[in-house]
C-alpha cells in the first residue's frame, strides 16, 4: 500500500503487528516502544525525519490508553507528570529544530540513526548492568495485597544522592514517596528526555523511566504510568510541532495504532503481575533488537516491505 | 475438568471478541485509507498547520474511540467469563 505523504510502500499488516506489539510495551513498561517502532519504520524504508515525526504521533494515541489505564491503577503521579511536561516539551523543540538542521544538510537518515543504534545499546547495557547488580544483592521485591509494591535497586543510592541535592525550590512528591527533591533535577531530566523525543522520536521512554527510576527514586511502577501520562502531553506537542515540519505521515500512525491499542490494554494489565527489578530485566533485550534493525537497515540498505 | 472447560470457553470468548475488534479495525482503516488519504495529501502539500491540527486531532480521536472499543470488548468478555 503507497503511503503518499512520506512517498513509502509498506504492507498495513506489518504496521498494524508492529503496532500491537509496540502496544503492548508500552503498557508493560511505561515506554512508548520508539526503541522498536522506529527502527521497524526505518527497515520498512521510511526516510528517518518521517520516522521521527509519525512515532511520535503513533505514541499520542497509544499513551493515551494506556496512560488512563495505569492513572486506573493508581500508577501516575499527576503533580509530577504535569512538571516533567512543561520541560520535556521544550526539549522535543530542541529535537525537532536539530531534525530541521540534519534535513538541510541532507544527513538525517544516517546522523539519527548512528544516534539511535548508540543510545539503545547504551541502554540495553545500563539496565543489564544495573539488574544483575540487584539481583546479586539478593533483595526480594515482594507484592502483597493491600500493601503498596516495594521495589529495589541496586543503584538506589544515586537517587538519595540526587535528593540530597537543595538547590531551591524543593518540591515534595508524595505520590511517589519523594520527601523533598530539587525542582531543577526534575526540570534537567525532563528536558533531556524531550531533547532525545524531539531528535529521535517516540516518547524517550527508554531514557526517562531509567532516568525517573534512578535518578528522581521513583518506584518503578509509578514511573511507568507517570511516564505513560507526561508522554500524552509531551507527543501531542512533538506531533504538532513535527507536523509544521512536514515530518509527519499521519495515516502510518493511525494504521500502526490500530494494532497498538488492544496491545496497550494487555501490556497495562501485565504490570499487575510482575514487579520492579523483573521489569526492568524484561526490557533489556528489546532495545537491541531495534539496534540491531537499524544497523541491518544502514549496512544492507535492504528494506522490508 | 470443569475449570478447564471454563478457561476454554472464556479462550473462545476472547477470541471471538478479538476477531470482531478485528473486522472493526480493518474496516475502519481501509475506510480512513481510501476517504482520507487523497485529501491528507493535499493538505500536506498546501497548509502544513491546518495539516498539524488535523493529524493531531485524528489521532486523539481514534486514541479515544479505540480505548472505548477495548474496553467495551474487555467489559463484554469479562461479563460473558463471570
Amino acid at each position: 500500500m503507497n503511503f503518499l505523504i512520506s512517498g513509502t510502500h509498506i504492507n498495513p499488516v506489518y504496521l498494524i503487528v508492529i503496532g500491537f506489539i509496540v502496544g503492548i510495551c508500552g503498557g508493560f513498561f511505561g515506554v512508548g516502544g520508539s526503541f522498536l517502532a522506529g527502527p521497524a519504520l526505518f527497515a520498512f524504508g521510511v526516510p528517518m525525519n518521517f520516522v521521527v515525526g509519525t512515532d511520535l504521533a503513533h505514541i499520542v494515541g497509544k499513551s493515551i490508553v494506556a496512560a488512563k489505564k495505569h492513572r486506573t491503577l493508581g500508577n501516575v503521579d499527576i503533580k509530577l507528570g504535569l512538571i516533567m511536561a512543561a520541560a520535556t516539551i521544550i526539549g522535543v523543540e530542541t529535537g525537532a529544530q536539530i531534525i530541521q538542521q540534519l534535513k538541510r544538510h541532507n544527513n538525517v537518515d544516517v546522523v539519527v540513526a548512528i544516534a539511535f543504534v548508540i543510545v539503545l545499546i547504551g541502554i540495553s547495557s545500563f539496565i543489564a548492568w544495573e539488574c544483575w547488580q540487584t539481583l546479586k544483592m539478593g533483595k526480594k521485591t515482594s507484592v502483597t495485597k493491600g500493601k503498596p509494591k516495594r521495589d529495589h535497586s541496586a543503584i538506589a543510592y544515586i537517587a538519595k544522592n540526587f535528593q540530597r541535592f537543595h538547590l531551591p525550590p524543593m518540591i515534595s512528591l508524595p505520590s511517589s514517596g519523594i520527601k523533598q527533591i530539587s525542582l531543577w533535577t526534575i526540570l534537567v531530566v525532563s528536558y533531556i528526555g524531550g531533547v532525545f523525543s524531539g531528535f529521535l522520536g517516540g516518547g524517550a521512554g527508554y531514557i526517562r523511566m531509567p532516568a525517573m527510576v534512578y535518578i528522581l527514586g521513583v518506584p518503578t511502577h509509578i514511573a511507568v504510568g507517570t511516564d505513560l501520562f507526561e508522554v500524552m502531553i509531551s507527543a501531542s506537542y512533538g506531533t504538532f510541532t513535527h507536523a509544521l515540519k512536514g515530518n509527519v505521515d499521519i495515516l502510518i500512525a493511525l494504521v500502526m495504532h490500530t494494532g497498538a491499542a488492544i496491545g496497550a490494554q494487555i501490556g497495562a494489565t501485565l504490570t499487575q503481575y510482575f514487579h520492579g527489578v523483573r521489569i526492568r530485566l524484561a526490557f533489556v533485550p528489546l532495545p537491541l533488537l531495534g539496534a540491531g534493525l537499524i544497523i541491518y537497515s544502514l549496512l544492507t540498505g535492504h528494506h522490508f516491505k | 475438568m470443569a475449570g478447564r472447560s471454563k478457561k476454554s470457553a472464556s479462550l473462545g470468548s476472547f477470541l471471538v471478541e478479538l476477531a470482531v475488534y478485528a473486522v472493526f479495525v480493518f474496516a475502519y482503516f481501509f475506510l480512513v485509507l481510501h476517504f482520507l488519504g487523497g485529501w491528507l495529501k493535499h493538505v500536506f502539500d498546501q497548509n502544513k498547520t491546518l495539516y498539524a491540527f488535523v493529524a493531531l486531532g485524528l489521532i486523539i480521536t481514534q486514541g479515544v474511540g479505540l480505548e472505548m472499543l477495548t474496553t467495551g470488548l474487555l467489559r463484554v468478555i469479562r461479563s460473558r467469563e463471570r
